[in-house]
């Protein structure tokens, strides 16, 4: 830049020359992050930074714990369920979604309720937390990939919202759709899903009273890195069925095509219950690990049919499941 | 000038190059003793399969670095660097029939037969074994001749890895990193078909017998 001097000798740059405030932080920030990479070693640098970013304050959710909808097996720890997460949006790494997830905003948040339905709306966040009585279900979470956890969910019956909006009789089959803004998740630029995720289920699924609307874990709002402000728990499918951060519901007619169903669909079904009898490709589903039960030594568990929750079956009676995965 | 270490910088060269080795297998060893990976047997698997990858590639390297510096005196360090593959391979292997199968070898063939990016991630290791087997002084001399031919095999064990690796990956569509190391292996492996093609028979091989660590 000239140095100039205008006549009051205050030196003024001209507006063009002035960098912009996010420019000028991103620079700062990125440069910050070089340099301490540079001599920390990246990984370092995250375990330093990410406490700080990921958790931010706590904001407690009262709700009422259903028993009837819970088990009694051992909660897996609030630090483990939220540092070891797929949620590509943030990274393909699990330790990903907790180092990057604090970009996210939750607020103000919207859920867009459209198709096959009477009342399609618009709904806030707030009015939609107020919409069912809060209840604590703690689920059993089997990921796709072979391990599993034990969560305390805050949420109420999906049915609930669903009974609200009204589906006309063409409604076979709903779409979530997630948040897709890469200023917010820096994994949306990678190529390695197609953008939004999307999921779905059999309106029958989704009307099951084990399906979760789900805002909250362990007794507080839900952290960015799993899905905040509101997702889906479908305890008895795989764990990437159950759609986070969504912004939209669509009722359709038609079975919507799935995110990783729709890239993978040998590999993933649009079903994909848990189900020890059909093994993925690449590996056996017939057992799996616990996060954070023993360690190395401990024998990993054997995996149940719908992860046990065998009040599901009737919704698949005379389908075949190895065919139907 | 070339630079031509003397006898004692070359043994401290070394010395370096084997806890710089050690190190990746010390920090799992660590880490996984205190408690801190989420998914212990996740964690080992990738990071013994990552650094056996990365080992290989500085294997490879060896020859195409020696020519390029004409520091002759590189391909002393091979074996040792080789050896480390083997060793980190191995590891993964052991992680993988410990860990996983819970040493069910029954269990293990059925999953080496069944999915094809655990059988030529098998394959690789298993060629790896003679390689490591003859790696003495007294192998290779009473090897001779053949002890070149066999270690020709890591270029068939290399692609294998990345097969593995690419093959693994690509359950979760995930292809960055064996884009990376798949142009790793395929330069180190082109440019010595290049070297082939261009000067054919003009270019005097170091064999391990002529320079011996």
């Amino acid at each position: 830049m000239l140095i100039r001097k205008n006549p009051n000798g205050i030196d003024l740059p001209f507006p063009s020359e002035i960098t912009p405030r996010e420019v000028y932080e991103g620079r700062r920030a990125f440069l910050a992050k070089v340099a301490a990479s540079a001599v920390v070693g990246s990984s370092l640098w995250e375990m330093a930074t990410r406490e700080a970013f990921a958790q931010g304050a706590v904001q407690k959710l009262p709700a009422t714990r259903n028993p009837g909808f819970s088990t009694n097996e051992k909660q897996t720890s609030f630090e483990d369920a939220t540092h070891y997460n797929n949620f590509y949006e943030f990274g393909t790494d699990k330790a990903d979604p907790a180092a990057n997830a604090h970009t996210l905003r939750t607020r103000p948040w919207t859920v867009q309720i459209e198709g096959e339905v009477k009342k399609p709306q618009t709904i806030d966040l707030d009015r939609l937390i107020k919409l069912a009585p809060l209840e604590e279900r703690i689920y059993r979470l089997r990921c796709v990939e072979g391990w599993s956890m034990v969560i305390p969910w805050v949420g109420y019956s999906l049915s609930s919202l669903i009974r609200q909006v009204e589906p006309t009789g063409n409604a076979k089959y709903i779409e979530f759709t997630s948040l897709a803004d890469r200023s917010q998740m820096p994994g949306v630029k990678s190529r390695v899903l197609e953008w939004p995720y999307v999921e779905g289920l059999r309106m029958d699924e989704a009307m099951h009273p084990l399906t979760l609307l789900t805002v909250g874990m362990y007794g507080q709002v839900l952290p960015n890195q799993n899905g905040a402000p509101v997702r889906i728990i479908v305890p008895w499918k795989y764990g990437f069925k159950s759609a986070k951060s969504i912004v939209r519901i669509r009722f359709l007619r038609d079975q919507p095509r799935t995110a990783w169903n729709g890239i993978a669909p040998d590999e993933y079904g649009f079903y994909s219950n848990v189900n020890p009898n059909v093994d993925h490709p690449r590996w056996s589903q017939a057992s799996e690990r616990r996060i954070g039960e023993g360690g190395l030594f401990t024998p990993k568990r054997k995996t149940l049919l719908f992860n046990g929750y065998n009040e599901v079956a009737s919704l698949y009676t005379g389908m075949d499941l190895k065919k139907n995965f | 000038m070339v630079f031509n270490p003397s006898p004692k910088q070359f043994k401290a060269l070394k010395a370096v190059i084997f806890v710089l080795a050690l190190l990746p297998f010390l920090r799992m060893a660590w880490l996984t003793a205190a408690g801190v990976p989420v998914d212990p047997v996740e964690f080992l698997t990738h990071g013994s399969g990552d650094w056996a990858l990365y080992l290989l590639c500085a294997t490879l390297a060896v020859t195409p670095l020696r020519r390029l510096t004409g520091w002759n005196w590189l391909v002393r360090l091979r074996r040792m660097v080789g050896l480390f593959t083997f060793f980190y391979a191995f590891m993964h292997f052991m992680t993988f029939l410990w860990f996983d199968h819970f040493f069910d070898v029954a269990a293990m063939w059925k999953d080496v037969l069944k999915r094809p990016f655990i059988t030529v991630g098998f394959l690789a290791f298993v060629l790896l074994i003679p390689l490591a087997a003859t790696s003495t002084n007294g192998m290779i001399k009473r090897l001779g001749r053949n002890w070149a031919r066999l270690h020709n095999a890591i270029y068939a064990i290399a692609p294998l890895a990345i097969l593995h690796y690419w093959w693994m990956k690509a359950g979760k569509h995930n292809f960055e990193q064996p884009i990376v190391w798949g142009s790793v292996v395929g330069v180190l492996l082109l440019v010595r078909v290049w070297w082939r093609l261009s000067r054919p028979r003009t270019e005097k091989r170091i064999t391990p017998a002529s320079v011996r660590s």
